[in-house]
């Protein structure tokens, strides 16, 4: 009943307002887009309430192994999750607009902006702190999804994987999901063999 | 027809990219400069470059700059070329859009089934060692440079990190303006 109500209260979202608060939060993703998860946590979950924040980490799982980019996937998963398509559309609009035109004025008028002194000062400046706004949602993640001795080794061998071994994330997402689907699987067939005997 | 093709290539490239941004460049790579040669390996290294130093993913800005820059080489006038970038972002993103209403819709539907969430209680952890791969995997030089090549940046870097990591953590300092923030310092301090 309760999730009925939020789903209801969440209709009331325009359209509008969805493109505008991810059009804010695509101009800010810098680099490889996961600089654009604390934004999200904030503009979306904390400050809007439009996901909650469990929904809002299953959603990230899910965009990182589909195809295409990860900001305008979670965009338009939280689009369509408040609006439906209408919603979903509107959300991508509005996380890829801001860049298309100012990568086209760039393309068009600018052509030297790489080598411009200034431009390369304020990202000198700007890619430590990216970095720093990737390493917050680890620390927060950690504390939120309480984790037992085996979930944190699920975590810590995802993260040397990763780093050490070079694996893709999305093998490693392929195969968590495949293995926790059979495990489950297996126990519920279980279940049912003890329950009829 | 160059629309065409420009539509039915990054189709292609926003299908068949798993990982974000960084691994949808080589496949623009492999597809738009190898094999169509629209842009030569010299453009294409100065639009990876703009696209990471300017604002939004990085795969939209590198589409939008090549389906530009594609229709710019054959001869087109501004007008036409902008027309490419646009028919380039479109084709990127559709591939996504259709897929995840698809998905969100299956998971909307079955979120609450045991099933759903005994895989997503597996999945959760992985996202957290997910992370915190990518924030080690971004401590590199290019990033802070190094105490022996330029000392003077590295430890600002090194400021400007531990800065944002306590303003974002303990005071919840809006990472938007930590950005602009950081902005700014760049451009008083570094060189």
């Amino acid at each position: 009943m309760e999730q009925l109500e939020q789903i209801d209260k969440n209709q009331k979202v325009s359209l509008w307002k969805l493109a505008t608060v991810f059009a804010k939060v695509g101009m800010f993703t810098l680099g490889g887009g996961y600089a654009m998860i604390p934004l999200i946590d904030r503009e979306v979950v904390q400050k809007r309430k439009w996901l909650e924040k469990d929904e809002f980490y299953d959603i990230l799982s899910i965009a990182q192994s589909s195809p295409g980019l990860l900001v305008v996937n979670i965009s338009i998963f939280a689009g369509y999750r408040l609006r439906g398509r209408k919603g979903s559309v509107a959300a991508t609009i509005g996380s890829s607009l801001p860049s298309f035109l100012i990568i086209l004025a760039i393309a068009i008028f600018f052509a030297g902006y790489r080598n411009n002194v200034y431009v390369d000062k304020i990202f000198k400046g700007i890619r430590p702190v990216v970095v720093a706004l990737i390493a917050v949602p680890v620390f927060d993640m950690i504390k939120h999804s309480n984790l037992n001795a085996w979930t944190a080794l699920l975590a810590i061998a995802t993260a040397v994987a990763i780093v050490f071994l070079k694996v893709s994330p999305i093998y490693i997402l392929l195969v968590i999901f495949t293995c926790f689907f059979i495990a489950r699987y297996f126990n519920q067939k279980k279940k049912k063999k003890e329950g009829k005997a | 027809m160059i629309f065409l093709e420009l539509f039915w290539t990054f189709l292609v490239i926003g299908l068949f990219t798993f990982g974000g941004g960084y691994a949808m460049l080589s496949l623009i790579q492999s597809e738009v400069v190898t094999n169509k040669g629209w842009i030569t390996a010299e453009q294409f290294t100065d639009i990876v470059a703009i696209s990471q130093a300017t604002p939004g993913p990085v795969g939209i800005n590198s589409a939008t700059y090549c389906g530009y820059t594609a229709c710019h080489n054959a001869g087109m006038s501004a007008g036409m070329s902008v027309l490419g970038s646009c028919v380039a972002t479109t084709a990127l993103i559709l591939p996504s859009l259709i897929l995840m209403i698809l998905i969100a819709r299956l998971f909307l539907k079955y979120m609450k089934t045991p099933t759903v969430q005994a895989v997503f209680a597996g999945l959760r952890p992985a996202v957290v060692g997910l992370l915190a791969a990518a924030t080690l995997l971004l401590c590199t030089a290019e990033n802070f440079s190094t105490p022996s090549e330029n000392p003077w940046q590295f430890w600002i870097s090194v400021f400007l990190f531990v800065a944002t990591f306590i303003g974002m953590k303990v005071f919840r300092v809006n990472p938007i303006h930590l950005i602009l923030m950081a902005g700014f310092a760049g451009l008083l301090l570094l060189y």
